[in-house]
């Protein structure tokens, strides 16, 4: 089992026809995920490594039958396409986007929410349930299947935990990376309510950093849940009022502290990693205590 | 990107909210001068990003336009928490009967837009929400509408202003969340709004943080950054593209991924150094943009090793190296560096750089236990 995608997602990229819609494209289908549509307004009826671009979303929708969209749109388009897929009822919409203005978030999350369909993003990595699907921009490579869910609010650090994990004989049901903007449209918690439910998944690892209360939220349901959850949280030294990087990660007066996020977790019984060596050992061991 | 104080209020004139009269100065000569224009006691504030002013001395009084001038050349040039004092704004000393606070703010655990009034301003809205919660009124807006009638009503209807006052402070509301939303803004706050002995409402002060992701669509912000405040290694990673926080450590970083950089100082820390910096040269970098980065990294004169953490999906090490070995041609490397590749092509990266005997270390726990023991001010040799 996986969460969110598997072996039957077809998958509608916007932004097909772009040099990184191209790129990930084609990096998905080595893969073997069912890439069936692109939308580019304008370049409809074209083709691109195979697969037919439409001019719209219902259009491509109607011929193909997609049933998540990946948005490599550029910033000031962003919330449009995002909207564009909610509105054709895509029940999954990722959004791959960096510099995606946050006003522009508000309102495509509340519509999202609106519709009772999951966004995902922007500013994110994706998601892969290795062997299955991958709808996103990670290297496939260092994925293997198992039972570990990953959810994050960073890409290559989920890369180089995953990498660890794969070494270390641990393969995962399905690696979430959330987001790294202050308004995102899905969050931990939902993410974690989700693995709850899939049988597969046995033990989690959450990778959170700096900036807001999504870990401290996550926490307090960690706590009265069955789920067995290891931590690690990015930016401990990082100094305040500084974006590091990440839009959201930014400690902005005494809120969104690693300080803060670590207390919490320790309160809600989870163990929190000082390293990404330790993470995966923690959960090497939570597994076999549950087996 | 955040505003001073009298770049904000310039923007509250615009939609209509009260301001102390008043002007920008850069020197005692212009402070004189605005404050003769102004006829009576002036007060001259440091604009600077940073709080605490008042307690660090750069707001003070003046009577008369000698004493403005005087309290300008003591500002100008002042450090407040390690930032410069480079502009003063001159204005009409007010007559304040009590303070209140406004803002708007984006609200991260339920993704909207939040209002927010408090009885007790003046002070750091953080600790009125610690010490006395139920003096702050907090509501929420509606994620497409925005602010509605009733929002501004249940505001002000929680204060003790009189009627008229009550409506001049739901023009306030109103004036500024225009502000906000239409200035894509993450944060507009007034603290103190200031409620005069005369019964007028005045924004005593202005803060507001603009969101850089919106820059495409406000060509008018441009004239709003003072690129002359602006670091000037932090400048040119902004020109270059690239994600560059100073610090003030000795070890150079350099790595790909928000989330990785970060854990890479915290590593750092952890082994015992210090980072100089946080670098994230972003996802498929090429060979040239590494090499600039590293020529930002070096350009910092206190950095006495780098360390260089790649984690390759996208990012090809291949390429990344290409870029370590082109920046040792064009640039006079004198101190040590310890290279982390894995990922992406790494068997090809990691034989590029022991062809010129560069060595790569396994992991991130080897790489900063190398670079901190390379940097200590003994060298490591103890």
């Amino acid at each position: 089992m996986s969460i969110l995608i598997d072996a039957s997602t077809r998958v509608l990229v916007q932004g097909l026809t772009g040099k990184e819609g191209r790129f990930h494209a084609q990096q998905m289908i080595e893969s073997g995920t069912r890439v069936v549509a692109g939308v580019t307004p304008g370049r409809g009826g074209q083709q691109v490594l195979g697969v037919p671009v439409f001019d719209s979303v219902p259009e491509a929708i109607q011929a193909t039958g997609a049933n998540a969209s990946l948005v490599f749109v550029p910033p000031a388009a962003a919330a449009d396409a995002c909207l564009e897929a909610l509105e054709a009822d895509l029940p999954l919409v990722v959004c791959i986007t960096e510099g995606v203005p946050v006003h522009d978030m508000v309102a495509v999350r509340a519509e999202s929410l609106r519709r009772g369909a999951r966004l995902l993003g922007p500013n994110c990595p994706g998601l892969i349930s290795p062997g299955k699907c991958k709808l996103g921009i990670m290297p496939a490579g260092i994925f293997s299947s198992g039972p570990v869910g990953v959810v994050s609010r960073s890409g290559t650090l989920t890369y180089q935990v995953v990498d660890e994990l794969t070494r270390a004989g641990l393969g995962q049901t399905t690696c979430v990376g959330i987001g790294g903007d202050p308004v995102l449209g899905t969050g931990f918690l939902e993410i974690l309510q989700l693995f709850e439910q899939d049988p597969e998944t046995r033990a989690v690892a959450l990778i959170g950093e700096i900036g807001g209360t999504a870990e401290e939220d996550a926490a307090l349901w960690i706590r009265d849940s069955r789920l067995s959850v290891v931590a690690f949280i990015a930016g401990q030294t990082a100094p305040p009022g500084k974006r590091m990087g990440h839009a959201g990660a930014i400690v902005s007066g005494s809120g969104g502290t690693a300080q803060a996020k670590v207390e919490a977790f320790r309160a809600a019984g989870v163990h929190v990693a000082e390293t990404t060596t330790e993470m995966v050992q923690e959960l090497q061991r939570l597994l076999e205590c549950n087996s | 990107m955040n505003l001073h104080e009298f770049q904000g209020k310039r923007l509250f004139q615009g939609v209509g909210i009260p301001i102390p009269r008043g002007q920008v100065a850069e020197s005692p000569d212009q402070a004189r001068a605005t404050a003769a224009d102004l006829h009576g006691p002036v007060v001259v504030k440091a604009q600077v990003h940073a709080g605490g002013r008042g307690k660090a001395g750069g707001v003070l009084r003046a009577e008369d336009p000698e004493e403005a001038a005087q309290h300008a050349a003591r500002i100008l040039g002042m450090e407040i928490r390690g930032l410069k004092v480079r502009k003063v704004l001159v204005e009409e000393a007010i007559a304040i009967d009590h303070e209140l606070y406004l803002g708007f703010t984006l609200d991260r655990s339920t993704g909207t837009h939040a209002a927010m009034l408090s009885s007790v301003g003046g002070v750091d809205i953080e600790d009125v929400a610690t010490r006395n919660p139920e003096a702050i009124m907090k509501v929420h807006l509606h994620p497409h509408l925005g602010l509605q009638a009733h929002h501004v009503r249940r505001l002000v209807h929680g204060t003790d202003l009189d009627l008229a006052q009550k409506v001049a402070l739901g023009q306030v509301i109103r004036g500024l969340w225009r502000l906000y939303s239409e200035s894509d803004c993450s944060l507009a706050e007034i603290n103190p709004l200031a409620v005069l002995h005369d019964g007028r409402l005045v924004a005593a002060d202005s803060k507001m943080d603009l969101d850089d992701n919106a820059l495409f669509r406000h060509p008018e912000w441009v004239d709003l950054r003072e690129v002359a405040e602006e670091d000037p290694l932090e400048r040119r990673a902004r020109e270059l593209g690239l994600s560059y926080v100073r610090l003030d450590g000795e070890v150079g970083i350099l790595g790909n991924g928000a989330g990785l950089v970060m854990t890479t100082l915290d590593v750092v820390r952890r082994v015992g150094g210090r980072a100089a910096n946080f670098l994230d040269v972003g996802g498929g970098a090429q060979a040239g943009l590494v090499r600039e980065a590293m020529r930002l990294v070096l350009d910092d004169p206190r950095v006495r090793g780098i360390l260089f953490n790649i984690f390759g999906g996208i990012t090809r090490c291949d390429e990344v190296a290409r870029g370590i070995l082109a920046g040792l041609e064009d640039l006079e490397v004198q101190v040590p560096m310890v290279i982390r590749l894995s990922g992406t092509n790494q068997e090809e990266g990691r034989r590029l750089l022991s062809e010129r005997g560069l060595q790569t270390a396994d992991s991130m726990t080897e790489a900063a236990a190398r670079i901190v023991a390379l940097t200590r001010p003994d060298g490591g040799n103890r």
